[in-house]
């Protein structure tokens, strides 16, 4: 059994079937990825992970339990926490108060009535946040307006917004995306490190070749809303049904 | 210096609220009683009480509004609801306000919680829309239907056939804080001037300076950073694991509470409550001053109220019998053309002038003005450093 389960995962949007009979585990620890060609559902199957979207068809378990029909915040405080294709952050906050946030929804649940405490006063969280900001290296952005950052820079926060939540599964939605060559191996190097060190499981979209076989234990290749194969990267590599789905698109 | 576990500066900001608030006296009557100029004083206390109350009223909307950016259209009705609160207890137990006030406080909460529960399943326009319709429903309520709560259109009042059981044979006959009586004043006559200390004015001041606090607090706590939050990216705090809905209901039930108090403070001082109170004119009122002084801002929401009542007061009373005195050293031609246009600005158009200083305002100071305030300062810190603007750029601009 993984840490996530889906089983005959279906979604229509009108006439359009985005999601068929998608059978998918994850098991624990691993870097699972799921490539595929443009509008072929991966991000419409990651939002079905997160409370985004409800199937219409077939079941998601986590950890043995069902997340259709729970709310986001409930999805979250379960353990998965998602980075999103466009970067979804805090814009009017500075750097350290987005990490913060996340820190104190890890400690403090989805409600807590803390309306005279003072957020410098919470030594603890502001070291979590700080320390998550030094591995993630922003740590000299701190005091930056999140809105006025680089795109690279939005998703690199993002991430370390995900992981100062240590959740049990972090899905990543194309987490290089607009990043430079250096940020990039950062990340890659970054999601390696987390990977080992931590007990975190991850599910990455993702079209950088380079970063899926330098990550992925795994990879799902999506089609059309439907898997078409599911093996290690070596396998994939040279699969004619790979390269017919990415070929077909380029045509 | 810190202390009441605010950091420094946020204390040095609260002493200078203090001194200001209690010098207001002084400091609104700048011209001597004789001077022409004596038109622009505001330190009567009927105008200062309206200062300080609107203040309360509006620091309360900003903790909703401000911080969280839920827009409400239907304030106003927690404002009539804390008014009926206090004369009733004027009618059932004394004129001492303090029973009053805490019902005020307490009601207000429990409308603010029904009101808000509903409306906040809608945002942006659609949850205004909901907080207008409830306030209306509250006004037509107050004005016809429950006329035995409210005493419909005549308004609520204390009558001589009222039980007021606490009331001794000593106790005044007006609205006191345990014997010290709201409408009581000492003046005091130096030179040309005359300051007047009234106990009402007071009493609310204190009051204001609290509640100022208390939303400082609010403003520096995790709950603060969260409404803030909602604010800027609600989806994002959803992926977060918070649940927004009872956060935005705490803001609301508290600036619900707020207004619930001004409401109470204006029956505190004049023992009156009518259904006009409850009316959306009311609720916008308190939007311009929000917006007018800076949403979001510590200070705004004190600047704004003060400077539409100090309008509404001030500009009203400048009549063409006053614009003829001003101008009276002109020829003729010319002061009859001034006097021409300035009738549109003063005397009864005075809503006309507000219009245009709160187009101006978000026209060029989206930040209202405490953000123009601070243009001012930066500009003069900057000629001083020599052009070396950048590190008042990086400053956050919330909060201040
Ligand atoms: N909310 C929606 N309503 C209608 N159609 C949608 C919706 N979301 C996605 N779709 C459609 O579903 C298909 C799959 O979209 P999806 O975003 O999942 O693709 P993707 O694999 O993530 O592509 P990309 O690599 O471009 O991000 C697309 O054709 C898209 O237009
Ligand atoms: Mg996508």
């Amino acid at each position: 059994m993984g840490i996530l389960e889906v089983k005959n995962v279906g979604k229509r949007f009108g006439g359009l079937q985005a999601l068929s009979d998608v059978n998918l585990s994850v098991q624990e620890h691993t870097v699972h990825a799921i490539i595929g060609p443009n509008g072929a559902g991966k991000s419409t199957l990651l939002n079905c992970f997160v409370g985004k979207l409800i199937p219409d068809t077939g079941s998601v378990m986590f950890n043995g339990q069902s997340v259709l029909g729970l709310k986001p915040h409930q999805i979250n405080q379960m353990g998965i926490s998602r980075v999103f294709q466009t970067p979804e952050i805090f814009s009017d906050l500075n750097v350290l108060e987005n990490v913060m946030i996340s820190c104190f929804a890890k400690r403090d649940g989805a409600f807590r009535l803390h309306p005279f405490e003072t957020v410098a006063h919470e030594v603890d969280i502001v070291e979590e946040a700080e320390q998550m900001l030094i591995d993630v290296n922003m740590i000299d952005k701190r005091h930056m307006n999140a809105a006025s950052m680089s795109r690279g820079d939005k998703r690199r926060l993002e991430m370390a917004m995900c992981l100062a939540q240590k959740p049990k599964l972090l899905l990543l939605d194309e987490p290089t995306a607009g990043m430079a060559r250096a940020d990039t191996n950062n990340t890659i190097d970054l999601l390696k490190e987390i990977n080992e060190k931590l007990d975190i499981t991850m599910a990455i979209i993702e079209h950088d070749m380079h970063v899926v076989f330098s990550l992925a234990d795994r990879i799902t290749v999506l089609a059309q809303g439907t898997p078409l194969v599911e093996d290690t990267p070596e396998n994939i590599k040279g699969h004619p049904k790979v390269k017919e789905a990415y070929l077909g698109e380029a045509a | 210096m810190k202390m009441l576990g605010l950091s420094k500066k946020d204390t040095t900001f609260l002493l200078i609220v203090i001194a200001l608030t209690l010098l207001t006296p002084i400091l609104l009557q700048p011209f001597p009683a004789s001077s022409t100029l004596a038109q622009f004083n505001a330190g009567y206390p009927d105008l200062m009480q309206r200062f300080a109350i609107f203040g309360i009223f509006a620091i309360g909307f900003n903790i909703l509004f401000g911080l969280t950016g839920y827009l409400s259209f239907g304030h106003a009705a927690f404002l009539g609801v804390g008014s009926y609160s206090v004369v009733w207890m004027y009618k059932l137990l004394g004129y001492n306000v303090v029973p009053g006030l805490i019902l005020a406080i307490i009601v207000s909460a429990l409308f603010a919680l029904l009101i808000g529960f509903v409306s906040l399943r809608r945002s942006g326009i659609y949850f205004s829309i909901l907080t207008l319709a409830f306030a209306q429903m509250c006004y037509n309520l107050a004005y016809s239907v429950l006329t035995p709560l409210t005493n419909g259109e005549t308004g609520l009042q204390v009558y001589t056939n009222d039980a007021q059981v606490l009331m001794g044979e000593n106790s005044p006959t007006s609205p006191h804080f345990f014997g010290i009586v709201m409408n009581e004043s000492a003046t005091w006559n130096v030179g040309g001037w005359q300051f007047v200390f009234n106990n009402g004015y007071y009493f609310t001041a204190i009051i204001a300076i609290l509640v100022f606090y208390l939303s400082l607090r609010i403003f520096r706590s995790p709950f603060g950073l969260m409404l803030r939050a909602i604010k800027t990216n609600q989806t994002r705090l959803n992926y977060t694991g918070i649940n927004t809905r009872p956060y935005t209901l705490a803001a609301f039930v508290i600036s619900g509470m707020y207004a619930g108090l001004a409401g109470g403070l204006m029956a505190s001082m004049d023992p009156l409550a009518g259904a006009e109170r409850m009316q959306w004119t009311a609720s916008g009122e308190v939007v311009l001053m929000v917006i007018l002084g800076g949403a979001g801002t510590l200070m705004g929401p004190i600047l704004g109220a003060g400077f539409i009542k100090y309008f509404e007061n001030i500009f009203s009373k400048i009549n063409d019998q006053v614009l003829h005195g001003w101008f009276a050293f002109l020829p003729d031609g010319l002061e009859n053309f001034l006097i021409g246009v300035s009738h549109f600005f003063v005397g009864k158009s005075w809503h006309l002038t507000l219009g245009l200083l709160f187009m101006l305002v978000v026209i060029f100071l989206p930040g209202g003005l405490v953000e123009g305030g601070q243009r001012i300062a930066n500009a003069f810190r900057k000629r001083k450093s020599g052009g070396d603007d950048a590190e008042t750029e990086a400053q956050p601009s919330a909060a201040e």
